[in-house]
């Protein structure tokens, strides 16, 4: 194979003229049904119904209902990214290098595949069967152990129980992508650092998580982009009684609640722009990170 | 040494403990409908629900119908990038990761507004429109998962010498594409067939927000109104989710035997 830039020319010459057919559908398909309605929304939040340019819609952003259900989104996607990764390393590097039979590691693997796409409305219903006033655990709780769950405050429809219920699929990612860096720790360096003295404190604090950082950052971002754009699970769970960005963009469409398509637009593009800059985070600590693991 | 596998098996165990309590606790409760003794009750009457047929048999169509438009979409293009445009790679791995980025309430929030009633090309004003743009959105999500197994398919295959053999036996290019092509990557453009199968198949907020009736939508009205049936819903869906995903790896192992080495 010859490299890209020695072919770019020879791509524009008549005779792949057939191959660009080829590949026009796609062009065509991804205009319109991704980049126009996403442009639409881009371009509506900076626009007022008059069709002139403007803030205003912006601003709309800054009140305080608004600031509110961005910032709950925010802190719900933060402490289920920090609270992911943290547990799914921990797994990760259980099942890599803690001495466990191979078999359990595999059926890990594959548990964490099912588990990271077991989301939405299932798994919001799951989690109301098993933390709900009436579920498995809440009644366990009190029947063994004499905990009154719900007594306690605890509540599933709550930012507490939407964490938990978010967490079943963020670990499993976390373990999916950071197992792969992990087993990309080669033995050799651990042999080098302990010949040269290291203790196992010093192995991790001066070679393993100097490499294994931009991954664990950037399935950070990651993790962060996958809980703020969840809208299935908050909605099954919660109805419309928790705040968060998501549901109150659903609640904009829906025409629920006071029907401002601009202020849609401005939720909207403030979406984006959130998971735009954790998914840019999270491939340009990716490019990183595939230094190291090959 | 021995404390390291101990710190191990207490990881997994604590995370075992949460992943199966929460399976185990819909499992529970699917089956208590009928008072004192645990029964089949709730699926029965799931299943049973010509609601439940209705909506499921369309979002099973709706997927299927998806993958397809995501095969024709995906694997002309993936082969063509890879054979005669290889400069455009880079614009497509972008455009096939957007869908990733963007998140789905605001691409479909963005077909409401293009494709109203009042514009030019009217989609949710008919039925067969409406139902056309949730193919087309559900297509566009299944996309970076699609386009990601084939070309990893493709990249197993010399795909210049098969093109040319194929040619030189008097092929055109679409059965190039449809008789050699597809056939040396169909182990890759399953897995993304099942993956995305599993996506679309309970998806709510496209169908909830264009109107559409489907598995999704039908799944949060039984939550809003019934005990038992969402759990015993939520069974089925965890059993086609984990179906696909077991199908994906049964696909991948059988591919190791019958790709050729290179």
């Amino acid at each position: 194979m010859t490299t890209s830039a020695a072919i770019l020319p020879a791509a524009l010459r008549p005779r792949h003229l057939l191959s660009w057919i080829g590949v026009a559908p796609f062009f065509l398909f991804a205009t319109l049904f991704l980049i126009l309605p996403t442009l639409n929304i881009v371009i509506g939040a900076f626009r007022n119904p008059q069709g002139q340019v403007t803030l205003d819609n912006l601003g709309k952003l800054l009140s305080p209902s608004i600031r509110s259900a961005f910032w709950i989104s925010v802190e719900l996607s933060l402490l289920t990214a920090a609270l992911g990764c943290l547990l799914g390393f921990l797994i990760a590097a259980a099942i890599t290098l803690g001495d466990l039979p191979r078999s359990l590691r595999n059926s890990i693997l594959t548990f964490s595949g099912v588990a990271s796409n077991f989301a939405g409305v299932p798994l919001a219903f799951a989690f109301i069967a098993t933390l709900g006033r009436l579920g498995f655990v809440t009644m366990l709780l009190r029947n063994w152990f004499g905990i009154n769950l719900y007594g306690s405050g605890f509540s599933i429809v709550s930012f507490l129980g939407l964490a938990l219920t978010y967490l079943y699929f963020q670990i499993p990612l976390m373990v999916l992508i950071i197992t792969p860096a992990l087993e990309g720790l080669r033995r050799e360096w651990r042999e080098a650092a302990e010949s040269l003295g290291a203790t196992g404190a010093q192995y991790w604090q001066l070679v393993a998580l100097p490499v294994l950082w931009p991954s664990l950052l950037g399935t950070l971002a990651l993790l962060f982009a996958n809980a703020f754009g969840a809208v299935a699970t908050a909605i099954a769970l919660t109805g419309s009684s928790l705040s968060i960005a998501p549901i109150v963009l659903f609640a904009q469409i829906r025409g629920d609640v006071l029907n401002d398509p601009h202020l849609g637009y401005a939720i909207a593009f403030g979406m984006i722009l959130l998971t735009a800059i954790a998914n840019g985070i999270y491939i340009l600590l990716r490019m990183r990170a595939e230094r190291w693991v090959k | 040494m021995t404390g390291k596998r101990i710190c191990s098996w207490l990881a997994v165990a604590l995370g075992g403990l949460y992943f199966l309590l929460p399976l185990a606790g819909m499992f529970d409760f699917s089956m208590r409908m009928k008072r004192g003794e645990y029964s089949f009750e709730a699926y029965r009457i799931v299943l049973a629900d010509p609601q439940f047929q209705q909506t499921f048999g369309y979002s099973v169509l709706l997927a299927l119908l998806t993958i397809v438009l995501g095969i024709l979409l995906v694997v002309p293009t993936a082969y063509f990038v890879r054979l005669k445009l290889p400069g455009l790679r880079p614009i497509i791995e972008f455009i096939t990761l957007l869908p990733l980025v963007i998140p789905p309430i605001v691409i479909v929030f963005g077909y409401i507004r293009i494709y109203n009633t009042s514009s030019v090309l009217p989609l949710t004003g008919t039925w067969l429109g409406t139902n056309l743009l949730l193919l087309f959105g559900y297509a566009t999500l299944a996309l970076p998962y699609m386009y990601r197994s084939v070309d990893t398919g493709l990249r197993t295959i010399d795909i210049a010498s098969l093109t040319e053999a194929a040619q030189s036996l008097g092929a055109g290019w679409a059965r190039v594409l449809a008789v050699v092509i597809l056939p040396n990557v169909f182990v890759s453009v399953l897995s993304g067939a099942f993956l995305t199968f599993a996506i679309v198949i309970g998806e709510y907020v496209f169908a909830a927000l264009l109107n559409v009736n489907s598995f999704g939508p039908y799944m949060v009205w039984m939550g809003g109104n019934r005990a038992y049936e969402p759990s015993a819903l939520a069974v089925v869906a965890f059993a086609i989710t984990w179906a696909c995903m077991g199908l994906i790896q049964l696909v991948t192992r059988f591919s190791r035997y019958s790709t050729v080495r290179r």
